[in-house]
């Protein structure tokens, strides 16, 4: 799993990149009670404004980690929002994705150095 | 942070593991690690325990109970004088627009009136009863005193196994009580939508008092996130928010608290800031909206009376997650065309328009002992 600067993580899986936030970022946010998920086959630029989340307490949004295009999105999110706050590493992910540049990947954080971001 | 005044109870927030944020000039809980959720759930369900100290606590006296009720109704369109001894209303400073300065409980205590002010407001609320009732009403704050309230089902419970005359007060009683030793002041009232009680206690005896308190049968100590939620579902107003120096009582829907004695017509009609216009029948008014989606409309947010139509008919004051109701609740002001129930509106987030309807105010029935 790598992460970015935006709480955001990736794995991959079957060439794709699998996106979600992290703990860290779920204990932030608060209970999640509603999300707004991109259409498949978008294309998207690194930093688009891809994800709406709302928590009790605000707003927020989910932006592109990488250049690519969205290939799947977790529709069970919609309906359960909590979720995120459950399993935010696990079954809460957002969307799977291409990656166009995989260069982009490479700047972004490993474990380690994520845990050293958010200490 | 460091310049936020505390509250006595500011160490023990602390210690309950509360996330502290500033409001109002405050270092303030706004929730605990059960998490504004299941703080909401747990107030409408056991019972909610508040720090809301940051309130302004304030005793206006006199020559006599009269002189001073008199006085305080030049300052706002409720009746005063005929409040019984141990009561509490609700009511609000105007201002010579007719706008509302800031909104209040007052409570008589013997000859004694007691008013609770907003902490955003309570400097300018206490300078201008001072300027306006002094020399011959005295004004004094009670900065050394702490206010909690209990709120919830089990509030009853919780208090009167401390002092079983709690369990005799009904809605809007005000009443002194003994609780582990310590003497308080308590009503019968809050700002959840449900029973429960608000507890004047000397700060020195503050944390103690709500140490035990926290210690009765399903008592838990609830933050300013889940305050927020449980309010707005009770329909009630968040100054600053949904009334302000602009909004009338009557735009503000909060004729119901402006008894008949001081409306056009009564025996003591007018004699307030403002009194020309703050009644006045208003172009626009608060309702309750009931987005129709999952997405919260949350304060700012424009609403319109078609999906394709220019210019909005108004807009969300206050709105959020409402856990009980279990989706999305605002309450806003609409041009009056549009203020019927069930009247669809539009309400735009984000660039789209989404439906919203017209909602009667509470979204959660009142659970008061009447």
């Amino acid at each position: 799993m790598i992460f970015t600067e935006e709480h955001e993580w990736l794995r991959e899986e079957d060439g794709e990149m699998v996106v979600g936030i992290t703990i860290h970022a779920a204990e932030q946010l608060g209970d999640v009670v509603f999300v707004e998920l991109p259409e498949v086959g978008t294309t998207v630029s690194k930093d688009d404004e891809i994800v709406v989340i709302e928590s009790v307490k605000a707003a927020s949004d989910i932006l592109a980690p990488v250049d690519g295009e969205i290939t799947e999105v977790n529709e069970t999110l919609v309906d359960n929002p909590g979720k995120v706050n459950d399993d935010p590493q696990g079954e809460a992910w957002f969307f799977k994705m291409t990656v166009s540049d995989p260069s982009q990947l490479e700047e972004l954080m490993d474990e380690a150095a994520y845990q050293k971001f958010i200490a | 942070m460091s310049d936020d005044l505390r509250t006595p109870l500011y160490d023990l927030h602390v210690e309950l593991g509360a996330k502290m944020v500033p409001f109002a000039g405050y270092a303030m809980p706004v929730q605990y690690p059960m998490g504004v959720m299941g703080e909401h759930n747990h107030t409408r369900t056991a019972a909610g325990l508040f720090d809301v100290s940051h309130m302004g606590q304030v005793i206006l006296s006199g020559a006599s109970w009269d002189a001073v009720a008199q006085a305080f109704e030049t300052l706002v369109p409720q009746d005063v004088l005929g409040l019984g001894d141990g009561r509490q209303r609700y009511g609000f400073f105007t201002n010579d627009a007719g706008g509302i300065e800031d909104d209040l409980m007052f409570a008589r205590r013997g000859d004694d009136l007691l008013v609770v002010v907003n902490a955003a407001c309570k400097g300018a609320d206490i300078a201008r009863m001072k300027a306006a009732l002094a020399p011959s009403v005295t004004v004094t704050e009670l900065a050394d005193r702490a206010l909690v309230a209990v709120q919830g089902p089990g509030a009853e419970a919780a208090v009167a196994a401390l002092d079983a005359r709690a369990a005799d007060m009904r809605f809007m009683d005000v009443a002194d009580l003994t609780l582990d030793g310590v003497d308080v002041w308590a009503s019968r009232s809050g700002y959840t939508g449900e029973d429960g009680y608000e507890i004047s206690v000397p700060a020195a005896d503050a944390e103690a008092l709500v140490r035990t308190l926290l210690a009765q049968d399903g008592v838990a100590p609830i933050g300013l996130g889940a305050r927020d939620s449980l309010r707005l579902e009770a329909g009630l107003c968040l100054y600053g928010h949904d009334i302000n120096t602009t909004t009338t009582p009557a735009e503000g829907t909060l004729m119901w608290a402006v008894q008949k004695v001081r409306r056009p017509g009564g025996d003591r009609a007018g004699g307030f800031p403002g009194a020309d216009k703050a009644l006045e029948t208003p172009a626009r008014k608060r309702v309750g909206l009931l987005p129709e989606g999952r997405a919260p409309m949350r304060e700012g947010v424009a609403i319109y009376a078609s999906e394709t139509a220019t210019d909005p008919v108004g807009h969300v004051t206050s709105g959020g997650f409402g856990p009980t109701v279990g989706g999305p609740v605002a309450m806003g002001y609409v041009n009056v065309d549009h203020t019927s129930t069930g009247t669809p509106l539009w309400g735009e987030v984000r660039g789209k328009r989404m439906p919203v309807q017209v909602a009667a105010l509470p979204f959660v029935p009142a659970n008061f002992k009447r």
